[in-house]
This record gives structure tokens, sequence and C-alpha cells, in this order.
């Protein structure tokens, strides 16, 4: 990406979105591609508004990071965590398919982005590596992955997203409670020694996850000797 | 409006009249959204001011902040998110007081309210004025937690809820309006939840 592509602040309008695929990632979590009448002009790390509407006029709207990088394409993922009584991300996780029309609304969010031209930490927990991936597919893309190093955290192996792609010598996958046959790292929480390191120490750090997640790894990353200033988070609070 | 395939919606009686458009009722959760490292603060060194195009700028320590009329909120938040937290209770002191002392000048129309973190939101002056605002420190008769803004956020209920900034340090009057944080990154400059004043341009 050039860094004359500034995305517009404005999300915009409501645009009707095509479901062109929907893939799962976990057996709680699937990926929907998405054909926008437009090309999108996404970030890595921002997020759109999907709005559904009831035949009686009921709606209900949810934010979902995009996975994918931008790529100047009409087309989107999103990732979508199936949430316990989540009205929205039920739906499009149990009943979306191929064809079906989404609103949506965005790109949205100017703070938690990279431009995909500085040093950057990736640290992710759960279904908090998705805003993450676009930025890791972002500098794959553009052959800058020498700029990023990413920590995920997973449950078990069954529980990471993008499981056959996160893979490289960029990346470092922790789990937490279970883990893969012959894997060298004990299951446990994240901990220093699972930061990249060094680090460099002028890199800025997203931290994206559960809220216990982000500040159990943004002290990990102060530890480390990051200043708070270079720390950004974006945390997936219980909203449903 | 389009309709969505399939969506059927929660089916569950009249929608709550406290609810904003395009708001959910979260129930008894409370989300916690920010955007950077929650601070440490120290009550001991924790101030809070009121500056900028005043008569007299004012800085208050957590005693002397305790020691003022206390004042309570009972009603409903809305984040812009979606998610609206109903019928819940903020006690702390009215921001009326805090602003009488410092004296704002004719001029002033605009606050930015600045946290401890560097976090800034704009709003007008009329809408932190006149019972319509608070420096709180207790939720639901609890201390409030850092996480949530503690020791003291300020609270604006009736917008959009990135207007309560956390980690409260001061209010700068101003002016003119000018984007805070979360504004100069898309968000609306005023966040009126019944008119949806989500976005830039909305």
């Amino acid at each position: 990406m050039t860094d004359s592509a500034e995305a517009p602040l404005a999300p915009g309008a409501w645009q009707s979105a095509t479901v062109i695929d929907v893939r799962p990632e976990t057996a709680n979590a699937k990926t929907l591609r998405l054909r926008l009448p437009r090309p999108s002009q996404h970030l890595a790390g921002q997020h759109y508004l999907v709005r559904l509407t009831a035949p009686d006029g009921y709606s209900a709207s949810r934010s979902y990071s995009v996975a994918s990088a931008p790529d100047g394409t009409d087309a989107i993922e999103l990732t979508v965590e199936r949430l316990e009584d989540g009205e929205v991300s039920s739906f499009l996780d149990d009943e979306l398919a191929p064809g079906d029309e989404l609103e949506v609304r965005g790109p949205i969010g100017g703070w938690f982005v990279w431009r995909g031209d500085a040093p950057a930490v990736l640290v992710g927990g759960g279904s908090g590596v998705v805003p993450l991936m676009a930025m890791l597919r972002l500098a794959r893309r553009t052959g800058r992955s020498d700029l990023v190093r990413m920590v995920v955290s997973a449950r078990s192996p069954d529980q990471l997203y993008y499981a056959h792609e996160i893979p490289g010598p960029e990346t470092a996958v922790v789990y937490t409670r279970e883990i893969p046959p012959s894997w060298p790292r004990p299951p446990g929480r994240l901990e220093l020694k699972d930061l990249p390191h060094p680090l460099d120490p002028h890199a800025t750090a997203y931290v994206c996850g559960s809220s216990g997640f982000a500040e159990a790894a943004a002290a990990l990353l102060q530890e480390a000797g990051m200043a708070v200033e270079q720390i950004r988070i974006e945390r997936f609070g219980p909203t449903r | 409006m389009a309709f969505t395939r399939g969506f059927k919606g929660r089916g569950g009686g009249p929608r709550d009249p406290r609810l904003p458009p395009g708001q959910y009722d979260v129930g008894a959760e409370w989300p916690i959204l920010s955007a950077e490292v929650t601070p440490s603060l120290p009550l001991a060194s924790w101030t809070f001011s009121v500056d900028g195009l005043v008569e007299r700028p004012v800085t208050w320590t957590w005693d002397e902040m305790q020691a003022l009329p206390g004042s309570t909120y009972d009603g409903d938040i809305h984040c812009v998110t979606s998610w609206s937290k109903l019928g819940t209770a903020f006690s702390g002191v009215s921001v009326d007081p805090l602003l009488a002392a410092a004296g704002p000048l004719p001029s002033a129309s605009y606050v930015m309210a600045w946290s401890h973190t560097g976090y800034s939101t704009n709003l007008p002056l009329e809408d932190v004025a006149d019972g319509k605002s608070w420096i709180a420190w207790e939720h639901e008769g609890q201390p409030l937690t850092a996480e949530h803004g503690g020791p003291a956020r300020l609270l604006v209920p009736h917008l959009y809820f990135w207007k309560s900034a956390k980690w409260i340090a001061r209010l700068e009057l101003m002016d003119h309006d000018e984007p805070g944080f979360w504004e100069q990154n898309g968000y609306h400059d005023h966040g009126d939840p019944w008119l949806e004043q989500r976005f830039q341009g909305d």
C-alpha cells in the first residue's frame, strides 16, 4: 500500500453488500466474504458495521473487524465469532448464505490501524486476531513481513483462526489450554518470553482481545520495554 | 428499509422506549472499551482542573473533590458501539459547581475534556452545564474501577459514552470547537444518541 492512500474517516452511508462466501474458521466462528458496491477503502485494523433488519422493522447492528488486507478490490472478509445469546452473530454464523444481501457501513476507526509502512508488534487473543490478520496479510502481500512480529494466543489448536495461514517466520502461536502433539511450549497464558525479542524500540504495538487479555498483554509489553504511548488497544468486550 | 432474509429479530414484545435508535440493552453487563493502556492513578497525586477561558483556573485534589456536595445520576448510558445500559447509577459531583468556581469567560462556548492518559473529547459547554454532566467516582455504590475510568471519569450520559472521558484530568474551556481523540478518528463532534450522531457526517 502506498502512504498516499488516505482512507476517508467518515464511513458514509449504509450500503448493500452481497455475501459471496461463508466458511468456518473454528466450530464457533465463520469468515464472511462480502462484495461491496464499490472497492473497499479500508485500512488494516478497521471495522465495518453490519445491520440486520427483520420484517417488522426491528434492526440490530454490530461491528466486525475486517480480516482481509486492503487490496483495492470490492471484496472484504469479516470473521464473526458466534456469541452465546448473540442476536447478530448467531444469525450471521447460522443463517447467512452466499447470495444473501447484507447492509454494511464502514470502514470505521482511525486509531487501531496499521498503514503498512512502520514496525508493528501484533498481539492477539482469541477472536482478537481478526484485525491483526488484516495487518499480517497486508505485510505479506506487500513484501514487508520484516516490519511485523505477531503473537497469537488461542485456547487450543481447534480454536485458532486462520490456522493454516498464520505460521511463518514473523509469527508465533501460544496455546493456553491444549497444545498440538509435540508442541514445544507447554500450555499456559502469554508470558514475557513469548513476546518477540528483541522488540523494536520504535514499533507500535497493536493489542486486541478480551479486556483481561488486553490488560495482561499491555503489561507484558511494558515489562519488555515499550512505552504506554506505543501501545494501541482494541478490546472485545462482552458485546453481543 | 432493506430486510435481511431470514432475520426475525428478537420477537420479544415492544422495544424499550429508553433505547435510542440502533441501540440494544446490554442488561447487567458493562463492556469495557478503551484505546489505551489502563493507567494506575494514585489518589494522593490525583488532581482535576478547570482551565482555559475562565476567570481563574482551579485545581482540586481528591480530598477536595470528595468534600464538595455530592450528586447522583440514575439513568441510562449509551455506547456508540450500540449497547446501552439502562437504569444505572453513578455518584460524584455535578460539573456545575466546578465550572462556577472557575468562572467561565463569556467567550467560552466549548470544552475539551482531557484524561490523565492524554485522551481527549470535545463538547459544547452547554452540554456539560446545567445539571447535564458529572465527575463520577462511584458506580452502583462502589468505587469506579480503573478499567471503567476510575478513580474518576467525566459522565455526560445524554451523549454517546466516548464523551464521558475516563480518567478525567481537566476541562479546558475554549471559544471554538476542536475535534478530540475519537472525533479526529471519524466519530461525531456532538454524539447525540437520539439523533444517531455516531460518525462524522451523521
